[in-house]
């Protein structure tokens, strides 16, 4: 199976003032897969992920995604790509529909296919009481999982998620996680950050950020057995420790003993 | 055009859903109208007098009937003591002293010229100055009642005298809330634009909607637009609610064209909205905004011509003036609706003013950051 490049970036480096949120990073990610981004809080994952989805201009380095320059062409990178908030972003003062209708008119879609993607969705979702309430009266895990659907309404070639499961219960996170499986299946390449350890486990390739630096980067299997761990949670507490939390290593290394 | 169109309904429905703000838009006109146009006016009246009269003569008396028989001068305190005339100018409680000396009368008598003494409360240079004019004309009639009394009609030659009769072109009877009145229909748009404008794309800043936005291939032209155009139409009814209003309630004449009006007024929208989304996007938090929108909302009302004449402000402020959107419109609003002026007439401060919404708006759609 041959694969294409969708994010293909050569070490990025990001700074603000003196502080580096990104420190020469270098990966790929290809199509269709669901690429987890894992780190620590503060760790740059958020950074990075502004820098790709064309919010934020690298300091310096090569970002390409989906073709297109992520310095010089921020904005066509934009129409190829959908992007889910670490903070709720849509608007609370409209109703489910308003809001859709909204992007799907921003992404340039037609009204016909507008409609029918809402009602697709509603059906998916089974949103229909929820259709025409203003947002800010639905629960968290129906916002969460409704910018997500907002996100890839326009079909787009990859879907930048930023913590999409802060904060939801168990139930809605594994429902949340079907929703990316079905995404991906449709051949749209999922990058999703989170801190939820077991959630990397669902992805096709996990990268580990700590302190500004990419510090792994392979498949959730594949990690486990160079690391000898038995979980993704493991593997990142022996290798992406945040400063400060070092003495706890040889403990861990003397459990595993 | 198409993603135009879907930003500005969501622009609309997010107005009209904010109960407070659907209601204010059209409240905040109607009670400006109706209380800034009577309210603030320059005329005077009732200008308290306290007379000193220490002649008690027909002449002295003649005089001060004459004051109190005008409609500015209320003759209010009657004394023979200076040091309680002067009290009462200290207490406020008399804005003028006339005194009439002992001997006023008699020196007319014996054709000597009359002499009086006026002190006058000059906390307000503009008040006092017109007191006094008000007063030295009553005493004009006075003279020339006396001369004529004490000239033999057999006899009667008067000096040669130039005569006055005037006439006070577009405002005739010097009503003043017809001056105020094309003033404060600018106030009221401009407080619409930069308000609620600026405000608005403040507060996506701060809810964070604004980033689902810059991560679309919204156009930043496209986005600005949609942020004006439900304000300006906004405006332009507000304007209308004005209109009606000033002729209901006051009046007012309309001597040119509407639609002359409502284009200038438009334009004049759109260089306060360039400017007011420009100071948001400066702006990180609702606070940091309306601290400086404030100093310019000040800054162009006062300068605007809309209390002072800005003809006779100084020059460095006349420059000043140049782009302030509040000082075109002041002058537009009143020639086209006291004195019928044409395009033609005011072609000038049009395209000055469009040069101004031109450069506010551009800078605006060029700040605005999409990419940080």
């Amino acid at each position: 199976m041959t694969r294409n490049t969708v994010i293909s970036v050569k070490n990025l480096v990001k700074k603000f003032g003196s502080f580096t949120a990104n420190d020469n990073l270098n990966f790929e990610v290809f199509e269709g897969e669901i690429f987890g981004f894992l780190g620590a809080n503060g760790a740059g994952k958020t950074t990075a992920l502004r820098i790709l989805s064309g919010l934020s201009s690298p300091t310096s380095g090569e970002v390409i995604v989906a073709g297109y320059n992520a310095r010089k062409d921020p904005e066509k990178i934009k129409k190829n790509i959908g992007y889910m908030c670490q903070k709720f972003s849509l608007y609370n003062d409209l109703t489910t529909r308003e809001n859709i209708t909204l992007y799907g008119g921003i992404y340039g879609m037609p009204k016909a296919l507008i409609k029918k993607r809402t009602e697709d969705l509603f059906e998916r979702l089974s949103f229909h009481e929820y259709s025409d309430r203003l947002i800010s009266s639905l629960p968290l895990g129906l916002k969460q999982k409704l910018a997500f659907s907002v996100a890839v309404l326009h079909e787009p070639r990859i879907v930048f998620l930023d913590e999409p499961t802060g904060g939801v219960d168990p139930i809605t996170r594994r429902q949340f996680w079907e929703m990316i499986y079905e995404t991906a299946d449709r051949g749209i390449t999922v990058f999703v950050t989170t801190h939820y350890m077991d959630e990397a486990e669902y992805c096709d390739r996990v990268s580990i950020m700590s302190e500004g630096k990419i510090v792994a980067l392979n498949s959730p299997a594949e990690l486990k057995r160079l690391y000898n761990a038995e979980s993704v949670e493991e593997v990142f507490v022996k290798i992406a420790r945040p400063a400060g939390t070092k003495t706890l290593s040889p403990e861990v290394k003397s459990e595993n003993n | 055009m198409r993603t135009i169109l879907y930003l500005i309904r969501k622009e609309f429905l997010q107005i009209f859903r904010d109960r407070f703000i659907g209601k204010a838009i059209f409240g905040v006109p109607i009670v400006q109208m109706l209380l800034l146009v009577p309210a603030v006016t320059f005329e005077i009246k009732n200008v308290k007098l306290c007379i000193i009269d220490r002649d008690m003569t027909t002449e002295s008396r003649e005089l001060v009937s004459r004051l109190e028989g005008s409609t500015f001068f209320k003759v209010r305190f009657s004394t023979f003591s200076e040091p309680e005339g002067n009290d009462l100018l200290h207490r406020g409680k008399c804005d003028m002293i006339l005194q009439i000396p002992s001997g006023f009368g008699k020196e007319q008598g014996l054709a000597q010229p009359g002499k009086i003494f006026v002190s006058i409360n000059a906390i307000n240079a503009v008040n006092a100055q017109l007191s006094l004019a008000y007063l030295t004309g009553v005493i004009r009639d006075y003279n020339l009642k006396v001369l004529t009394d004490n000239t033999d009609p057999g006899f009667l030659q008067l000096p040669p005298q130039i005569e006055v009769t005037n006439r006070y072109w577009y405002n005739e009877l010097l009503n003043y809330k017809f001056y105020m009145l094309p003033g404060v229909l600018g106030i009221l748009i401009l407080a619409i634009g930069f308000v609620l404008a600026g405000l608005n794309l403040v507060k996506e800043k701060e809810s964070g909607t604004i980033e689902q936005i810059n991560v679309t291939p919204v156009k930043k032209y496209q986005f600005i637009t949609a942020k004006m155009v439900p304000f300006l139409i906004i405006g332009l009814v507000d304007l209308s609610i004005g209109l009606i209003i000033g002729r209901l309630a006051f009046g007012i004449p309309f001597e040119g064209s509407i639609a002359l009006l409502f284009l200038c007024s438009a334009i004049f929208m759109t260089a306060l909205l360039g400017l007011a989304l420009l100071i948001s996007t400066f702006s990180g938090t609702q606070q940091q905004y309306m601290f400086s929108a404030f100093l310019f909302i000040i800054v162009f009302v006062l300068m605007s011509g809309v209390f002072t004449p800005a003809d006779s402000m100084p020059v460095w402020a006349q420059k000043i003036n140049l782009i302030n959107p509040a000082a075109y419109i002041m002058r537009i609003n009143r020639m086209v609706m006291l004195k019928g002026s044409t395009f033609h007439d005011l072609g000038r401060d049009i395209i000055s003013l469009t040069m101004v919404a031109i450069v506010f708006t551009t800078l605006a759609v060029n700040r605005y950051r999409k990419t940080a």
